[in-house]
């Protein structure tokens, strides 16, 4: 078992009269990229807020590393890096100087440090600019860049990929597999970008309205919708005997059916008797996109 | 905290505050060194001497005619009768009330601009000093580092603390060498008449002393330090709990501006006085004029700015602290 590097118990946060997080569980293990997926409002913001002490919750504990947010403020920040939506820089001081005020903030952060970082992120050529003069993309750096100051252990990043372009995501999702990879760093990573989440995490919750529905492996969430598509004829007859057996959707010329490895062979076994044609039986994960839409009761994002 | 401290004179350093208020300054004491220079410029021509004498007596007449005319308020004949007292005195002790010169002109500056002028230039650089980090959004970085929220809010604190002090310093001196080009650097001997007390409509002229100007100056900047340091603070409440400058401006911009115009008119309204902006003109009771409202002395003036001061810092660091950042 891997070293646990942020734990949340029970968390809840109540805005007025309304709550917002219901309670959420969850860990992160050492070397894990954990995504955070959800509609908008689901919460994820929020519940990134809490983590990284901005606001306070209602009640739950969140320890990074061992420490508690509430009760050890300053060591819990110690291990943690993070970027909040967008990545918010001094616009009027320049990258390095930018650097140089979140280093001194921190115990034991030198100038080669702030190099090594730079370096890191590929920004050499422009951190003596304005901050102001920077494309987005080259912001995001820059704020990778400083939460990376501090070596942190646990990394938190609230829609990292929000404005690159598909060449900046990639790079982006590389990069952040480096880390996990290479560095041993957490990563929470929170995002609406569904294929995002598929290619990158280890791990996915899926969040609605402040509750955390599911939190699994990518693959193991994605297997246990598998799908079984069939291409029979004649699709009458086919149909009539596939729904005694299981529940069917009808896709134009295909029936759908899930996938179950002792069932589908028996299924097989009677249309064959019944002397219908099987074409084609084919197995299919579904994106995650699909299944987020099923587990989140599909339709809008249901803003309330 | 000294790296803290660091970052935040890295900050304003690099959004050219001082700057602009030292230009600011600049201009205004080099409009009010012409406006001075004409003023005696005519008074001269007027006189057909430039003996400071005559100038005196002249005015001295001038003062007692507005005195005969009855269509006067108590509150204006009281402010009259005290500065024709010290008119006279000025007269027949020999002493020059206006010596020309740098520092009578910086002192002249410096007793003008407490109450509004320096509060101003003062509020140009705290009433930014949170907020612009809830604006821009670096709040957030700022409060996720390992770095508790009060030592944050005092590095900024002691930075507007540094730069009150600047703007004072900055003030007083650009004045000087500035006025100075015209009116000569003279002036620091000259004696000056304090200590005039008011009772009821009497002039108390038991305490009346001659200090010189330098001693004079040296009190008027320290008592312009203190309303600057208590308008900032003030202001620094305000940009923590309004999160934006310009709201946090206009509340400050109001309450001076009130200030400035209930100074005219509340002497019947007693209780007004312990509203911080009618005890900002502290340099009068140096000089000697009489206070907005009866009662007023310089120490309950400044016990006053001094509590408010006080449950600023108080309402600052608790709110500081404790907030939920969006
Ligand atoms: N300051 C606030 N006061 C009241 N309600 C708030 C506040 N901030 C957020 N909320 C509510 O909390 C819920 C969750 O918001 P949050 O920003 O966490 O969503 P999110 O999951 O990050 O969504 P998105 O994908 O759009 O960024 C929303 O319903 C929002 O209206
Ligand atoms: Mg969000």
């Amino acid at each position: 078992m891997r070293n646990v590097t942020l734990s949340v118990k029970g968390l809840k946060k109540r805005i007025g009269k309304r709550e917002i997080i219901k309670g959420i569980d969850f860990e992160l293990n050492e070397g894990e990229v954990f995504g955070f997926l959800g509609p908008n409002g689901a919460g994820k913001t929020t519940t990134i807020r809490m983590l990284v002490g901005l606001i306070k919750p209602t009640s739950g504990s969140i320890q990074i590393c061992g420490y508690d947010v509430r009760q050890d403020f300053t060591k819990a920040m110690q291990h943690l890096g993070c970027i909040v939506e967008n990545p918010e820089l001094y616009p009027f001081l320049n990258g390095w100087d930018n650097l140089l005020h979140f280093a001194r903030m921190l115990p034991d952060v030198d100038e080669s440090r702030i190099n090594e970082v730079v370096e890191l992120v590929g920004l050499q050529s422009r951190i003596y600019d304005k901050v102001k003069t920077y494309s987005l993309g080259m912001r995001q750096r820059l704020g990778i860049a400083q939460a990376m100051l501090n070596r942190p252990k646990v990394l938190v990043l609230d829609e990292p990929t929000n404005g690159l372009d598909p060449a900046g995501i990639r790079e982006m999702r590389e990069f952040i597999r480096k880390l996990a990879d290479e560095e041993g760093m957490s990563v929470l990573v929170s995002s609406h970008l569904l294929s995002e989440i598929q290619l990158l995490c280890d791990r996915v919750a899926i969040i609605k309205s402040g509750e955390i529905i599911q939190t699994d492996t990518v693959e193991s969430l994605l297997t246990t919708q598998e799908r079984l598509i069939w291409r029979v004829w004649p699709l009458e007859k086919g149909k009539e005997i596939l729904s005694s057996f299981t529940e069917i959707t009808v896709d134009q010329d295909n029936i759908i059916t899930a996938f179950n490895e002792h069932e589908t062979p028996k299924w097989n076994a009677a249309l064959n008797e019944a002397g219908v044609k099987v074409y084609e039986m084919n197995r299919k994960l579904p994106g995650l996109e699909e299944l987020f839409l099923q587990i989140t009761g599909g339709g809008g994002a249901g803003i309330e | 905290m000294n790296n803290l401290i660091q970052n935040e004179m890295m900050k304003l350093l690099a959004k050219k505050r001082l700057v602009i208020i030292g230009i600011i300054v600049g201009v205004l004491v080099l409009m009010f060194t012409y406006a001075q220079y004409k003023q005696v410029k005519e008074q001269q021509e007027k006189l057909g001497t430039d003996d400071w004498r005559a100038a005196l007596q002249q005015q001295i007449i001038d003062t007692q005619n507005r005195l005969g005319s009855n269509r006067m308020l108590d509150e204006w004949r009281e402010q009259l009768q005290v500065s024709l007292k010290q008119q006279q005195y000025y007269l027949d002790h020999d002493i020059n009330p206006s010596e020309p010169g740098a520092t009578t002109f910086t002192r002249m500056f410096l007793e003008n601009a407490i109450d509004l002028f320096i509060p101003l230039l003062v509020m140009i650089v705290a009433s930014d000093m949170v907020s612009f980090e809830n604006s821009q959004g670096t709040i957030k970085l700022l409060l996720t580092r390992p770095v508790n929220r009060w030592k944050i809010l005092m590095s900024k604190y002691v930075t507007l603390l540094l730069s009150v002090s600047i703007i004072v310093a900055m003030t007083a001196l650009l004045s000087y060498f500035l006025s100075g080009l015209v009116f000569g650097y003279h002036g620091w001997e000259a004696p000056v008449i304090t200590g005039f007390g008011l009772n009821g409509s009497d002039v108390d002229v038991s305490q009346v002393r001659i200090v010189e100007q330098w001693r004079f100056l040296l009190m008027d900047m320290g008592l312009v330090w203190l309303v600057a340091v208590v308008v900032g603070t003030l202001s620094f409440m305000l940009s923590v709990l309004v999160r934006s400058t310009p709201a946090g401006m206009g509340i400050m911009l109001a309450a001076l501006i009130s200030g400035a115009i209930l100074n005219n008119m509340v002497s019947s309204w007693e209780s007004a006085k312990y509203f911080f902006m009618v005890n900002l003109k502290l340099t009068t009771y140096v000089s000697g004029t009489a206070p907005p409202i009866e009662g007023m002395t310089l120490l309950s003036s400044v016990i006053t700015l001094l509590v408010w001061w006080a449950l600023a810092l108080i309402v600052s660091f608790t709110v500081f602290t404790r907030r939920d950042v969006y």
